[in-house]
């Protein structure tokens, strides 16, 4: 309880500085009066409709792949699982930019989000086909491996092939992710689905730790495997598409933060995966932050910053992985 | 009324495309292969001299003179193609198809590279040079001359109002550019100028929102859809746009420093004398009802 306490203080405070950093350069007060009595004509429109928007889709893009990311690691009691990982990502990206191509999502807002949690539905249904609920870790990375490849072939085909010419430079973005620009409306359309997504993912808490028991175990504790596999499915889908519409595909968060709180709160599922959350939430925010220090002028692609952060640290878990299994 | 009369200049200004050739060192087969150096082409060849245009200047998003192209046949920009042409003369631009141009020459075809113009007094310069290469002195001086009286007539002095340049992906044109003297010339300060861009760069729509120009200046969007054309109906640009005075797109007449970005001025002009209009109320009631909107 504490663990979360203190984590959710560290969020509220990155949230406060991602609302106070930006290329404006305004000062405390005034972005404060803005944001809050609507005090300053242009100040209110940057802190309510430029840095509100950013900021809330940072913790909640970082919410939904933290939590993601332990929830699978949960399921499939596999360290390297993580949404980027084993394609889900890149597979909802796909959803988003047919959806956006084909011009459904122009005609129906809806459309955008659906589009991309079923590209995310089918990557996880096909992960788990092909990788099995006790598939080593060689089976599942190579399996997301060819998902990423192909839905990622397949999204810069969709953009080469679109009529408009800035489309084709966007394959960056569905890629490695930004919250740049992001607006209202981009909250609103995913707030709902990510919601219903954080909730199916954290209800299945207890029967994950059951799991750590075993299949048979988990099983004979009265624990519906198949109910189980149907609630991480759907509940990813929805989280992880939801998050890809709005803001690209952000690698390796929930590959880092479910091994930086473990040894924090433990192993056990059941408070992994709301420090998960937590733990995402900050980690996104503090990167959407960073990007906006280290280049104010440029779009630097949140991505960037989270694979300089985890590329290394996938390497390391793969090394500690090679020494257990040898 | 002198709106009026430089707009008649610039329809003179084209219709000299039927002008009568000169007699020495005329190319008598030219092939255009870059958007800018099409449309001065068109304007200054004699009739037959021109054999082809790029496929760029039969695209409206581009190209002032789409009607005009739809008379040439069509190049890609490929040293083959243009070579089969047995083109005595080519004309390009500066930075791109570099690769076409070393071909060309090698082939032992002349080119003439025209750079793109970053300010007013080298577009005029283009038109004498286009001129030149195409042994059409004359008539290029004459386009050239007018070309420049237009854009004299057309300064604004007095009140200055601001405005700002806004594409896709935040892009601007800042200090150093053709579209900057534009903005100059018709009596505005540039934001991006202001800001400290030098050429094209990137304004972070925050800087746009607290800069609040009187004059926004967008593009036009492409078909399908674009995350970088999606800033462009962000709910804070809309602001912007809902308290600016007027707003604008660019399209084909701001691309090139052809004659064709009188239009361009003119679209400027119209804009701030508008905003002067609004701001006297009705001192100068005869004014505003010629000028306005």
């Amino acid at each position: 309880m504490k663990v979360l306490l203190s984590l959710s203080l560290v969020v509220l405070a990155l949230f406060a500085a991602s609302l106070l950093v930006g290329p404006a350069g305004l000062s405390v007060g005034d972005s404060l009066a803005a944001l809050f009595r609507g005090e300053g004509d242009a100040i209110v429109l940057v802190m309510r409709e430029i840095r509100l928007p950013r900021a809330l889709l940072g913790a909640m893009v970082g919410a939904v792949l933290g939590l993601s990311g332990a929830a699978m690691q949960g399921y499939l009691r596999n360290p390297l699982a993580e949404p980027g990982i084993i394609g889900i990502s890149s597979s909802s990206a796909l959803g988003a930019v047919l959806a956006l191509q084909t011009g459904v999502a122009a005609m129906l807002p809806l459309a955008l989000p659906l589009a991309a949690l079923s590209g995310a539905g089918i990557a996880v249904l096909l992960i788990l086909a092909l990788a099995g609920p006790r598939g080593g870790a060689m089976a599942l990375i190579l399996a997301g491996i060819a998902i990423s490849a192909l839905a990622g072939a397949l999204t810069s085909l969709v953009l080469n092939l679109s009529s408009n010419p800035f489309a084709a430079m966007e394959i960056v973005f569905w890629m490695m992710g930004s919250l740049a620009d992001r607006s209202m409306q981009h909250v609103w359309l995913a707030a709902p689905f990510m919601a219903a997504g954080c909730a199916l993912l954290l209800t299945i808490g207890r029967s994950l730790d059951a799991l750590t028991l075993g299949e048979d175990a988990a099983a004979s504790m009265g624990i519906s495997l198949v109910r189980l596999r149907w609630q991480l499915v759907v509940g990813t889908a929805l989280a992880v598409g939801a998050s890809v519409a709005v803001a690209g595909a952000v690698g390796f968060v929930g590959l880092v933060v479910p091994h930086l709180v473990r040894p924090l709160v433990g192993a056990r599922p059941s408070r992994l995966l709301p420090a998960s959350a937590l733990g995402g939430a900050a980690m996104v925010l503090a990167a959407d932050v960073a990007v906006r220090l280290v280049a104010p002028d440029q779009d630097l692609k949140l991505g960037v910053l989270t694979a300089l952060i985890g590329a290394p640290f996938f390497l390391h878990l793969i090394w500690r992985l090679r020494g257990a299994e040898a | 009324m002198w709106v009026c009369a430089r707009r008649s200049d610039l329809a003179l200004v084209l219709a000299l495309a039927s002008a009568a050739p000169a007699l020495a060192d005329v190319p008598g087969r030219v092939v255009s292969i870059n958007l800018c150096t099409d449309q001065l082409a068109m304007m200054l060849a004699a009739p037959g001299q021109l054999v082809s245009v790029s496929d760029l200047a039969s695209e409206p998003q581009s190209s002032s003179m789409v009607a005009e192209a739809a008379a040439y046949p069509v190049n890609h920009g490929q040293a083959e193609e243009v070579f089969l042409l047995h083109p005595d003369l080519v004309l390009a631009g500066s930075y791109t198809a570099l690769a076409t141009v070393d071909m060309l020459r090698r082939l032992g075809i002349p080119v003439v590279q025209v750079p793109p113009a970053n300010s007013l007094a080298e577009a005029v310069a283009q038109v004498r040079t286009v001129g030149a290469a195409l042994g059409q002195d004359a008539q290029a001086e004459w386009v050239a001359s007018r070309f420049e009286a237009s854009i004299k007539a057309a300064r604004i002095t007095g009140t200055r109002h601001t405005a700002a340049f806004y594409h896709p992906n935040g892009y601007t044109t800042g200090a150093g550019t053709l579209a900057d003297e534009v903005m100059g010339l018709t009596g505005f300060d540039n934001i991006a100028t202001t800001a400290g861009v030098t050429g094209g760069g990137v304004l972070p729509l925050e800087r746009l929102v607290m800069a609040a120009p009187d004059v926004l200046v967008t593009s036009e969007p492409y078909p399908g859809a674009s995350r970088a054309e999606e800033l462009l109906t962000h709910p804070a640009l809309r602001a912007v746009q809902g308290k600016a005075g007027a707003n604008l797109h660019t399209d084909a007449d701001w691309v090139c420093g052809t004659p064709y970005i009188l239009r361009a001025i003119e679209q400027m002009r119209q804009a701030h004398l508008a905003l002067d209009c609004h701001e006297t109320g009705v001192e100068n009631a005869m004014t505003c009802q010629r000028d306005g909107p």
